[in-house]
């Protein structure tokens, strides 16, 4: 077991820590937080295969690490886009809860 | 060896502790500024991986700028927090949650200790065409010349986002300026920082895009950083975020993903294919398209983190 192989565990506990987040937090804004956690995790796996890779004097695999830097910038353009939707439920609605509505429930006659 | 293997070890220790805590503790602001510190503490996971551009732009993007987008939304958003967190599921989902979690990590974790051995690698492939680029860094020969066109997408998709987030505006602010009218003591440390930092930051930005041909760096790390110091002199106060209708704001939004297009597509006649590059001429073409890139992605990246106009262009 060498460092590599630590960080590509840490890599898949993060995804598991994140997938766990997702679902238990009923916070929109934490599920985006965890959704991010999986995300780094996935891209921390990527750097562990780049950095397997390493050869001719580079220190990693160039094409998986390239592949990372444009995951993460896209990951941000997601997140900011699911953050800016929820301030507008909040602001449209009052409320940040992804809870089903409660019925109405009819006057009484 | 050992020395570092302990380092390593205490590093992997330390993001773990960080990632459960932003999971588990109450507070959401507390949650966020856990996550901030996280991308912080991955960008020296990608250092110890060799991988100096992914920790640039991981401590700019993760630890940086995502860390002021969310602790904004949780600040608006504390209001709802009690109300939202009596919303836990309860402890059979919970416990369901934490079984499927457990899998998927463990099923990965196999993964990572059967990975093949000798390692497949495509450095070789690079190291043999880099000379051709004329460019020093392999990482910026992959984003800018042998996988160009991801790069290409890529800067569409944050066009795409910034789109989706505009158009989440209200009717009665179409056109006006995003992120709300910031009041700051002319004269206190935030306004003070805002004037002191920015030259030093968009010398640095401009350093590290030139570099970034030869040594880690590039447009994303700039453009993230020039992006950070006009957010801190917005936020300051000292100048205020342009409306969101004015034409020489989306020629700039649009600028690098035009320069890059029209050298993709002069490379059809010139050298044969789109993007390719004509011989001799790659590194100043390549140079052309990171600056112009650079301007793009550092507004695209502010706007995204101040969100749709929220008032008139007046206000």
């Amino acid at each position: 077991m060498n460092a590599v192989t630590f960080y590509g565990l840490c890599g898949a506990a993060l995804v598991g820590l994140g997938l766990y987040g997702l679902i238990v937090n009923p916070q929109p804004l934490r599920k985006i937080l965890s959704f991010n956690l999986v995300g780094s995790g996935v891209f921390l796996l990527f750097g562990v295969v780049a950095r397997r890779g390493a050869a001719l004097g580079m220190g990693g695999d160039p094409v998986p690490q390239a592949l990372v830097i444009t995951g993460i910038v896209v990951a941000f353009s997601a997140t900011a886009l699911a953050v800016a939707l929820l301030l507008r439920l909040y602001d449209a609605s009052g409320s940040a809860s992804l809870a089903p509505p409660q019925p109405v429930k009819p006057p009484e006659a | 060896m050992n020395m570092a293997l302990l380092i390593d070890g205490s590093l992997v220790v330390l993001i773990l502790a960080v990632a459960i805590w932003t999971i588990a503790v109450r507070d959401s602001f507390a949650a966020v500024v856990g996550y901030a510190i996280y991308g912080l503490m991955l960008a020296l996971a990608w250092v110890r991986l060799a991988a100096i551009d992914a920790a640039l732009t991981e401590a700019a993007i993760g630890g940086g700028l995502t860390g002021v987008l969310l602790i904004r939304a949780a600040v608006r958003l504390r209001p709802t927090e009690s109300v939202v967190a009596g919303e836990m599921p309860g402890r059979f989902v919970k416990a369901l949650a934490a079984v499927l979690a457990g899998t998927v990590s463990a099923a990965l974790a196999v993964v990572v200790l059967s990975l093949p051995v000798p390692a497949p690698t495509l450095a070789p492939q690079v190291a043999g065409h880099i000379a051709s680029t004329g460019l020093g860094n392999a990482v910026t020969a992959v984003l800018l010349a042998f996988r160009a066109i991801d790069t290409l997408l890529e800067a569409v998709v944050l066009i795409f986002a910034l789109i989706a987030v505009w158009t989440l505006t209200p009717d009665n602010f179409w056109g006006g300026r995003p992120g709300p009218k910031y009041d700051t003591d002319p004269n206190g440390m935030l306004a003070y920082l805002a004037r002191l930092l920015p030259p030093v930051g968009i010398v640095v930005a401009v350093y590290v895009l030139w570099v970034g041909a030869d040594l880690p760096g590039g447009k994303f790390q700039a453009g993230t950083l020039l992006a950070a110091m006009w957010l801190l002199a917005i936020m300051a106060g000292l100048t205020e975020a342009p409306p969101i209708r004015r034409r020489w704001l989306r020629g700039v939004l649009v600028a690098g993903t035009v320069v890059f297009l029209a050298i993709g597509f002069a490379g059809v006649p010139l050298a044969g294919a789109f993007l390719a590059y004509p011989e001799g001429f790659a590194k100043p073409l390549i140079i052309a398209i990171e600056a112009a890139s650079m301007l793009s992605i550092a507004f695209t990246l502010a706007l995204l983190v101040l969100g749709p106009p929220e008032r008139s262009e007046h206000s």
